[in-house]
């Protein structure tokens, strides 16, 4: 995983919360079997509207996304980190991310910034009063600058340190395959296998 | 200190704690006892384990079956989707390479990964059970901690049998009194999603208590906990009970003899402490719940059936606001219509939260001796192909055809449309699945989130409606479950394929 220390890009605001994962990416794209190559896929069903925000320039160009409460609530599907991060964004910022989207940003090296919505108000004023405008935000210091803005945002420490360092979650864990190996030798006999397979 | 259920379970998988305490503690390695794998999550975790020159850990605790993308008509035929057949293909190949149990299209143990887990005895009280698939929360109806996962995570658990996570905060959704006749399992769920909102429960483990969830069968208990991801909650779990022995006991993986015994005995210690404490505890009253429906875009925008179509207005924070008229803009809905006025064109029932045998046969106990609203068309999709087989040795097949409905084979199907079964642009559909969001069941589709007997009832009106709302059918429906509870079904009764 790329480490991240600071960003700074076009900030995008997308005024709206319940932003879940199927406007992010919907499903049909999801039958590719790659990692990479969503960037079409991000937010399908909205870009179909000339009006939508990344059909707009500057904002096409925008690497910081600064969306409303609850993004990345429903499906479980990590293609919506695959496919904001194919299109270019880098970071986003709400104040109220859905766990399962924020476990799979951390773990691609997307920074999912929480900061207050008062905070994220103040952002979206300013980038719609000026368009184009650049939002930085710096992991090390865990703040966010827009204009004459300097807000604090709130991520882990586990979740920081990896994204600080770029480090492997799978190559972390065996480190401890030891400890794997112990519990494994703990498990009780009644607990199921799945093989043999046992059918009705 | 006393502890609740999830937080028994979820010390007895602890493999190493994380170092450091409170907020700054890192995340505890936990074990992992079933891992289930589908098409859509996982050709991307397979071919990481393969760059990495990585096995897989065990499969041996792993099972992987085709659902989501698997078409619903001519399964003996090739898939006429490349896409959609090139991905199973390439499960198949992933599993036949890293040796993993596969229940393929085709197959008598194939369908919806959340029924095929269960109905097979594999999920099993006080287990960790994760898929890369967000409806993973369904199996905490028996006690296990079970939860949806990213595929970067599917392929941590491939290569350590582990997942390092964040310890839980718990809340306790109370749930107490008797439901009434035709108010069932989906109608509680909904009703705390539009009490919690979205977002109330993450960051939470739910545990489901009280009078209201003890009455309740193992099927109605899996399509609440099915829907703990709707309120932002990762898992949501109920404790294990007689209720839960009884589904388990004769399933094809559930221990016997002497194993039997010691897991029951086990199973019995499966239950929060008196005096253990939740972080947050929410209430809800049974006795006076009425069918529940959505009117929204999100699963937290629903009302009692009876009442009307909200209005932004009604909504004090700003944000709810704007999502109000954003919803109705796109559910080309009225503020102030009422709810059972709203005529719909599509009925589905299917999907990991109502495709179970006793969801079937609530549907088929109110559609029996009635006639289909010759403008709907009805979708009905069991959940497994050993529902289906089940379902047809009871002869339910035959209710829902001569009802007018089309009789599917197993899959996720209708409820996020990965498949050809799709809504038009418009079209309105009243679906026992877990989503409404935007296009989730076809590109502009409108979705109205509603329980098996309320799709029923609204596929012989016409417009969403509950049993109550119709005329008595001139055949007698006895000895049909329309409440979904306590039903008489028991695995024993499985016919072999």
């Amino acid at each position: 995983m790329e480490k991240f220390t600071t960003h700074t890009g076009v900030g995008v605001p997308l005024r709206q919360s319940n932003v879940d994962t199927d406007q992010i990416i919907p499903a049909v794209y999801l039958k590719r079997i790659t990692r990479t190559g969503f960037e079409d896929a991000l937010f399908a069903g909205w870009r179909k509207d000339p009006a939508f925000i990344l059909n707009q320039e500057p904002f096409n160009a925008g690497s910081v996304l600064v969306a409303g409460p609850d993004f990345g609530t429903g499906s479980s599907r990590e293609h919506a980190v695959w496919a904001l991060k194919d299109y270019g964004f880098k970071t986003v910022l709400s104040s109220r991310f859905a766990d399962i989207f924020r476990g799979n940003s951390g773990k691609q090296g997307l920074l999912a910034a929480e900061l207050a919505q008062d905070d994220v108000e103040l952002i979206w004023k300013e980038l719609e009063n000026a368009p184009g405008t650049a939002v930085t935000v710096d992991l090390v210091s865990k703040t966010v600058q827009c204009g004459n803005l300097v807000a604090p945002f709130e991520i882990d420490d586990y979740t920081r340190w990896r994204l600080l360092e770029g480090l492997d979650d799978i190559g972390l864990t065996l480190k401890h395959e030891e400890d794997i190996t112990a519990f494994e030798a703990t498990r009780p006999a009644f607990m199921p296998k799945t093989l043999p397979a046992k059918l009705s | 200190m006393a502890k609740t259920l999830a937080e028994k379970v979820w010390d007895a998988h602890v493999v190493r704690k994380g170092d450091g305490e409170g907020a700054n503690a890192q995340p505890d390695l936990l074990f992992i006892d079933l891992h289930l794998v589908h098409e859509v999550t996982s050709p991307q975790a397979f071919e990481g384990l393969r760059l990495a020159g990585r096995p897989l850990r065990r499969p041996d605790l792993t099972i992987a079956t085709e659902d989501h993308n698997t078409p619903t008509l001519d399964i003996d035929k090739p898939i006429a989707d490349l896409t959609s057949r090139t991905q199973i293909q390439t499960l198949r190949n992933n599993c036949q390479e890293f040796g993993v149990r596969l229940h393929s299209l085709g197959d008598a143990e194939q369908g919806i990964v959340h029924v095929v887990g269960p109905q097979l005895g594999l999920t099993q009280p006080g287990m960790t059970v994760v898929c890369g698939d967000s409806h993973t929360s369904t199996h905490g109806a028996f006690g296990a901690l079970a939860m949806g996962i990213g595929t970067s995570e599917v392929e941590h658990v491939m290569a350590t049998q582990t997942l390092s996570l964040k310890p839980f905060k718990t809340m306790a959704i109370n749930v107490e009194g008797t439901l009434r006749p035709g108010v069932s399992a989906k109608d509680i769920i909904l009703a705390v999603i539009a009490k919690i909102g979205t977002g109330g429960g993450q960051g939470y483990v739910l545990e489901y208590r009280g009078s209201a969830i003890r009455a309740l069968s193992m099927e109605a208990r899996m399509t609440i906990c099915n829907m703990s991801i709707e309120a932002g909650a990762r898992a949501g779990l109920v404790a294990p009970d007689q209720t839960t022995y009884d589904y388990m006991y004769g399933r094809p993986h559930a221990p016997q003899g002497a194993e039997w015994d010691a897991a029951v005995e086990y199973w019995k210690t499966l239950r929060t402490e008196d005096d253990a404490s939740f972080d947050v505890e929410v209430d809800l009253d049974a006795d006076t719940l009425e069918p529940f429906v959505t009117w929204g875009t999100n699963p937290g925008q629903g009302v009692s059936l009876s009442a009307k179509v909200p209005s932004p207005e009604d909504f004090g924070d700003e944000n709810a606001k704007a999502a109000a008229e954003r919803a109705l803009q796109y559910m080309g809905l009225e503020a102030g219509t009422p709810m059972k006025e709203i005529r719909v064109d599509t009925v589905f029932l299917g999907s990991c939260t109502n495709s179970r045998m006793e969801d079937l046969r609530a549907a088929a106990g109110v559609i029996r001796g009635r006639t289909k609203d010759p403008n709907i068309r009805m979708l009905v999709v069991p959940g497994s192909a050993r529902v289906r087989l089940e379902a047809e040795a009871e002869g339910l097949d035959k209710v829902f055809k001569d009802f007018g409905a089309e009789w599917r084979f197993a899959g996720c199907s209708m409820c996020l449309g990965m498949n050809p079964d799709q809504l038009e642009v418009g079209e309105r559909c009243a679906s026992t699945s877990n989503r409404n969001f935007e296009g989730r069941q076809g590109k502009g589709g409108r979705t109205h989130l509603v329980s098996p007997v309320v799709a029923a009832a609204t596929a012989v009106r016409g417009t969403l409606s509950s049993p109550s709302d119709l005329e008595p059918a001139p055949e007698s429906a006895a000895g049909t479950d329309a409440a979904g509870t306590d039903a008489a079904w028991l695995p024993a009764k499985i016919p072999t394929a």
